[in-house]
């Protein structure tokens, strides 16, 4: 909730929004029963873009990216992801499922799995990579999170942050175009927030397409190119961070953002 | 200096802790002497252990184990156990009716059993999983004998649906399910019109026979462990898939499970080995010949195996949803991420329960003897209808007890090796 207080300068060589479009949805609504949980969401993303999705607890901002690749199913309108659209067709949804990574709140690792094999699991399943190299892409992947040293451990003998280090290298070996956050950080201890978080802004650095559920301002400031206010199940706003924080423009935005930066 | 301030200047060595807190009397005081009520209960169970050896080890100890009937017992010394019954027929209660010149198939079946459970235990020997693979069919062999290529046939024929399953997936067809169904008709087709008739022809070109044993003569512990293991093997199986399908998003498979499941878990296995001794002839066509030990297989198979999908499915409703959604995302199928994350931790979470459930089947089957099949309970009311050993109780039952105490607690023991050995958190 807090804004995190990070030294280093973003390297934005290679933070570029392209024109390509990595994510197009458009009228799309969805409900849990009766319960009308999105409400004509349009959005589209580029290829390239880092998009940190905010808003009160039960606005639908989950819902919303797990609709991205189907952990949810919607039921009207359109969702377009790297040019296949999702429809009941299981073809596609594998499809997307491969090209997109997502990362959870409670990581959901595979605890019967060392840290090296819930990295390879999928590679070698899905993508039906020889073992030896999905070993070596995941050697490499848990470098990046800085933890190639407990590759053979059990995900129950790491501490939260190195969890959730583990859960994004896990995605990365999938080797996606987009990415999925959905409060990375919310159930980590203070002290490890930021290690995640700095393993965040390397991906968004390399240039990773990221659609990010947090409250993490301060990240939301450093890297995120569009910031997108929810509130019951609507998009409320959105807006670049720069005058989304300074110069919100709605009632709900501006309650939201007192409430959450604490003046 | 304020007075609070202080620094240690001299390094405390190491010493021996007090007589009292090491050994033996450590122990007895922690575990047994800790309080007052606890010092009670350990006099009291102490005096209760001693009631009930001060009886048994001298009954015991000096058993009669040579004489040829319980009167010549009686005479010599009437209170000491007269087990010469064992001694007269330890081989009927392992071996049943079966043709004594023949013991040896039964005995090394036994052994080779022992062989073949050892990969599947321990992974260590999971190199020898093929053979694993192999005992069955060579056990059916062994047991009831006849030529050895109907047996191998049946092999041949299921390893031909597997293999033409494999290529089709892999090379011609690409989709899983329509590659099941053609590799399963190529095996029915097999079946239908090939299989008796290139085995009678192999059995002609190269004889090997082994002399035929009818189910009948089976009988005494071999029953039981036939009975017993078989009916393990598949009911595991039978159950994982029972407890899927009864999480089924599909309604239909759903109903089928829960009714399944729900009707042999509301009706007593004696029943079902009634069903299966009598009732079922009147549903076959006169003159078939239907196997009745195959028929209690059968039978406690699909008992124990409706027990097994509810504690399978405890597992799986153990499990946080996030494990599923977490191989959706990675974009494993549902039989791979079933397979591969569901599965083993859900079987992982269930291994005491699954156990007991192996337990209780096991001993189980002495419910055979209702329909008088004769294993070792069978056995023994037939040894005491025999005027020699007219009279004979506690001998015969502790000898029967001890047989089937050693291998459930042999099953026991492993639950608890193997969740030791999965264990993966700390
Ligand atoms: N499977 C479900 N069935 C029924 N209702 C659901 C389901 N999942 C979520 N909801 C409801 O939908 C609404 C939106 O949920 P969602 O998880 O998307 O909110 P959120 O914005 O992510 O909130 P939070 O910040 O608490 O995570 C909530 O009111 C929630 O109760
Ligand atoms: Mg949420």
């Amino acid at each position: 909730m807090s804004e995190q207080p990070n030294e280093r300068e973003i390297d934005r060589s290679k933070m570029e929004v392209t024109d390509e479009i990595a994510i197009h949805i458009s009228d799309m609504n969805k409900w849990f029963g009766n319960f009308h949980v999105l409400r004509d969401i349009n959005l589209e993303v580029k290829r390239g873009e880092r998009i940190v999705v905010c808003g009160p607890s039960g606005s639908g901002k989950s819902t919303l990216i797990r609709c991205i690749n189907r952990l949810e199913e919607h039921q009207k309108g359109n969702i377009t992801v790297d040019g296949t659209e999702l429809t009941t067709d299981l073809k596609n949804i594998d499809k997307i499922r491969s090209e997109v990574g997502m990362v959870f709140q409670h990581f959901n690792l595979f605890p019967h799995l060392t840290t090296l094999e819930n990295c390879t699991l999928a590679p070698i399943w899905v993508r039906e990579t020889p073992q030896k190299e999905a070993e070596e892409i995941a050697m490499e992947m848990l470098k990046k999170v800085k933890i190639p040293e407990q590759a053979h451990k059990y995900p129950g003998q790491l501490s939260g942050g190195q969890q959730q280090r583990v859960a994004i290298a896990r995605s990365l070996c999938m080797r996606p175009r987009i990415m999925l956050f959905d409060e990375p950080t919310s159930a980590l201890d203070p002290e490890m927030i930021k290690e995640v978080l700095d393993t965040m802004i390397e991906l968004a650095e390399e240039g990773m397409t990221m659609i990010c559920v947090t409250h993490e301002m301060g990240f939301a400031r450093q890297v995120a190119n569009r910031v997108i206010f929810m509130d019951e199940g609507q998009i409320v706003e959105q807006n670049e961070p720069v005058e989304f924080f300074n110069n919100p423009k709605s009632d709900r935005t501006k309650l939201f953002l007192s409430q959450i930066l604490g003046h | 200096m304020s007075k609070l301030a202080y620094v240690r200047e001299k390094e405390i060595p190491q010493s021996a802790p007090p007589i009292t807190e090491v050994g033996i009397i450590k122990w007895l005081r922690e575990n047994l002497f800790s309080s007052w009520l606890n010092s009670i209960l350990t006099v009291l169970s102490l005096y209760f252990i001693f009631i009930l050896l001060k009886d048994f080890i001298p009954w015991a100890y000096g058993a009669h184990w040579t004489t040829g009937s319980i009167r010549e017992c009686y005479d010599v010394n009437p209170d000491v156990a007269c087990f010469s019954v064992l001694t007269a027929r330890w081989k009927q209660l392992l071996f049943g009716f079966y043709p004594p010149e023949e013991y040896w198939r039964p005995t090394l079946t036994f052994f080779l059993l022992i062989l073949s459970i050892i990969p599947i235990l321990f992974t260590r020997f999971v190199r020898f999983f093929w053979f694993s693979l192999l005992y069955p069919g060579l056990a059916i062999w062994l047991l009831w004998g006849g030529s050895i290529w109907s047996v191998a046939i049946i092999y041949f024929g299921l390893g031909l649906g597997f293999l033409s399953f494999l290529i089709m997936d892999s090379r011609l067809i690409r989709s899983a399910s329509i590659s099941l169904l053609a590799a399963c008709l190529i095996t029915v087709l097999f079946f239908m019109f090939l299989a008796s008739f290139s085995a009678e022809m192999l059995s002609s070109l190269i004889p090997i026979y082994l002399p035929y044993v009818e189910s009948l003569k089976f009988g005494g512990f071999t029953l039981s462990l036939i009975v017993g293991v078989t009916g393990i093997v598949a009911s595991f199986p039978l159950g994982i898939v029972l407890a899927l399908g009864r999480q089924s998003d599909l309604p239909l498979v759903k109903m089928i499970c829960v009714g399944f499941i729900e009707f042999i878990r509301g009706v007593p296995l004696i029943t079902l080995l009634f069903v299966a001794s009598v009732l079922l002839n009147y549903f076959l066509p006169p003159g078939s010949n239907f196997d009745i030990v195959l028929r209690v297989i059968i039978m406690v198979t699909l008992f124990s195996a409706a027990y097994m999908a509810e504690v399978i499915r405890g597992g799986l409703a153990g499990l946080p949803v996030g494990q599923h959604e977490a191989s959706a995302a990675l974009g494993l199928t549902y039989w791979q991420s079933q397979r591969l994350i569901i599965m083993p931790q859900a079987l992982k979470i269930s291994i005491p329960g699954i156990v007991n459930t192996f337990i209780g089947l096991f001993k189980d089957t002495t419910l055979v003897s209702i329909i008088s099949l004769m294993d070792p309970v069978g056995l023994a009311s037939l040894i005491r209808a025999d005027t020699k050993w007219n009279g004979i109780y506690w001998e015969l039952y502790i000898a029967v007890g001890l047989m089937f105490f050693i291998f459930c607690f042999g099953m026991s023991q492993y639950s608890q090796y193997l969740e030791r050995k999965l264990k993966t958190d700390n």
